[in-house]
């Protein structure tokens, strides 16, 4: 079997609010000083649920795909070192600065490329965007079914078994391969790889894609092809004053409390 | 300019769901005159096309088919793409929830153009749509125009106001929509979350804990302090530090990637704040945090707040509420 995990490189999500800036004329996230950039969380539980089936089915290679720009290398290699097989970079000035439309059609091109994938691993959401449309657009645009928001996912006779998060409890559903899959934080935490592991990783191939290799007019990619127009970024003003209780004691403090929301006619 | 807007219609126990209703208000304003249609599928759906039209819909695509329960997309797609080469519309509208999160992205590019999700604002701006929407976990806000048509969008709940009041005893045109096309997906199986009373979304007081609990046992003062506040009005919810260790359900997770909830108060216990948690309560009319570290990011966003340890304030909290009156 051929797995493929999406993985994207994006500013730290833990980044405090404290210390996130936009530019709003470039309508760009500054990038915070001194937070390193990071795999999206939910891009490396991708991972984890591919490289979960592949330990139990031998014979299954994992490709893990990024489009980015260099720093995106860093990205593929965690993947590489939690032990994934190859990457692929499409780190082509013509793909950047797109929307969700033409990162998906970017992969889709990149996937259908690589010829013979069974399956397709991406995160629920990138979580720095947080669109949560690339496994989906993948999905459709290479005609293929999908699974969104996966707690679990197993791999046998030609079919996914996918266990689903829904608002009011879980659903498991079947779909034939080939398939997307996309995969949430309740799956569990992605493996850390051992310092032999990251040493490998370092030797292993990560080629890139041209759009020529790929077959993409360079109009339908990156910024030029988005459709989504990005008007205005910003930071949005921050609530009101909080009013500490007084008191020397929690108990004093809890009483204030009561007393403050019933006097508000909150409670 | 007016414009034609299709709202994507949610059924929940046989009822419209209020983000529907929501999202059928904010369609009326859109449309500055256009033609509001929705679609309806599901055994409840034909009951539901009257409600639909009170709440602003001109037009309903309507099947009953049960068949098209519970959700799978590909006859939803199906459903709903043959709503649209009806209808036309320049906007099409979904809930950002179970069938929006899916349905919105495949129909955009199913349609060739694009979706914008989880927004939480919409409007028209110059003649075209304008959708705002949280980004990098609610620590900024994107604006989006739409390069293709029809612009899709998803919206949070409660993002939109509901027609108020109603158009009570309004009628409009039904369309039959086919049955369901054939899935690629099968469901077999499905969960219910345990029931613990009262919904979160609809609760007008919500206790939260968080990481900081320190472990599952911190969850039953929690819980002490809704039943003080009363079964019937509070509701327990969880951050995802604390639900990610297994110490809570995830039904019961409150931001970003749970649920949306706006009570009239939501206290935030040990709960440190971070963007993607406030992203599920910001909305909440008044926030009360109890935490140990004065710099949490919590107390920006809270109106009032304790400095300690939940350990020794929630006893003496649980006791004052259950003195008032
Ligand atoms: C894409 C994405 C989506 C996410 N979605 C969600 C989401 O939907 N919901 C969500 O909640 N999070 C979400 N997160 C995670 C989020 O970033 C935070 O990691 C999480 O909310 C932290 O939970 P917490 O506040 O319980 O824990 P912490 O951040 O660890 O905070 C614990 C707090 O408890 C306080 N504390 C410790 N001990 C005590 C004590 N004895 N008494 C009082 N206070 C004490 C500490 O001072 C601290 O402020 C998401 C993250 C990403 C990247």
């Amino acid at each position: 079997m051929h797995f493929v995990v999406c993985a994207k490189q994006i500013p730290d999500p833990e980044t405090p609010p404290s210390a996130f800036r936009v530019d709003e004329a470039k309508k760009e996230v500054i990038p915070p000083q001194g937070i390193a950039p990071v795999l999206s969380q939910f891009d490396g539980i991708a991972a984890e649920a591919a490289l979960r089936i592949k330990e139990q089915t031998s014979g299954t290679r994992i490709t893990v795909i990024s489009l980015g720009q260099e720093r995106a290398r860093d990205a593929i290699k965690q993947v590489l070192a939690m032990g994934a097989d190859e990457g692929v970079l499409l780190d082509d000035a013509t793909f950047q600065g797109g929307d969700s439309y033409t990162t998906a059609r970017t992969l889709a091109a990149a996937i259908r490329k690589l010829g013979d994938v069974d399956a397709v691993f991406c995160g629920r959401q990138a979580a720095d965007w947080d669109m949560g449309q690339v496994g989906l657009g993948i999905a459709e645009l290479l005609g293929w079914p999908c699974a969104i928001i996966a707690s679990s996912v197993q791999c046998a006779e030609g079919k996914l078994t996918v266990k689903r998060v829904l608002a009011d409890g879980f659903e498991t559903v079947r779909v034939p391969l080939p398939a997307v899959v996309t995969v949430s934080n309740e799956l569990g935490e992605p493996r850390y790889p051992k310092l032999q592991q990251i040493m490998q990783a370092a030797r292993k191939t990560v080629r890139s894609m041209t759009p020529a290799e790929l077959a993409l007019d360079p109009s339908t990619v990156g910024a030029a092809g988005a459709r989504l127009k990005l008007e205005r970024l910003f930071v949005p003003v921050a609530g009101g004053d909080c009013e500490f209780m007084p008191g020397d004691t929690p108990q004093a403090q809890a009483v204030a409390l009561a007393k403050t929301l019933r006097a508000a006619r909150i409670l | 300019m007016a414009q034609d807007i299709l709202v994507v219609g949610e059924l929940a126990d046989g009822a419209l769901s209020a983000t529907t209703v929501e999202l059928l208000g904010a369609a009326v304003r859109l449309a500055e005159g256009g033609r509001v249609s929705v679609t309806l599928l599901g055994s409840a759906a034909p009951a539901a096309a009257a409600p639909a039209f009170a709440a602003g819909a001109d037009r309903a695509f309507v099947s009953g088919d049960g068949g098209y329960e519970p959700f799978r997309s590909d006859p939803w797609v199906a459903a709903v793409q043959a709503a649209i080469t009806q209808a036309q519309p320049a906007v099409v509208l979904l809930a950002q929830s179970t069938v929006g999160r899916d349905l919105g992205p495949r129909l955009a590019f199913r349609l060739d153009t694009a979706a914008a999700m989880d927004c939480v604002q919409l409007a028209i701006e110059g003649g075209s749509f304008r959708a705002t929407r949280p980004c990098f976990g609610g620590n900024a806000l994107a604006s989006y125009s739409f390069a293709t048509s029809p612009a899709i969008a998803t919206a949070r709940a409660k993002s939109q106001d509901a027609l108020d009041p109603p158009r009570a005893g309004a009628t409009g045109e039904t369309v039959a929509l086919p049955g369901p096309a054939e899935a690629r997906t099968e469901v077999t199986g499905r969960e219910q979350a345990a029931a613990t009373g009262l919904r979160l979304q609809d609760a007008p007081v919500v206790v939260s804990g968080g990481r900081g609990l320190g472990g599952p046992e911190g969850f039953r003062l929690i819980e002490q302090l809704a039943a003080a506040i009363g079964t019937h009005r509070a509701a327990v919810g969880s951050s995802r530090a604390a639900c990610d260790m297994g110490w809570y359900p995830v039904s019961q997770q409150v931001g970003l990637t749970g649920k949306v909830v706006t009570p009239d108060l939501y206290i935030a216990v040990a709960i440190s704040g971070a963007s993607q948690h406030m992203a599920g309560c910001s909305g909440a009319k008044a926030i009360v945090a109890i935490n140990r570290d004065p710099e949490a990011n919590i107390f920006k966003a809270a109106r009032y707040g304790i400095v300690g340890d939940y350990k020794l304030v929630l006893p003496p909290l649980i006791e004052a509420i259950r003195a008032l009156d």
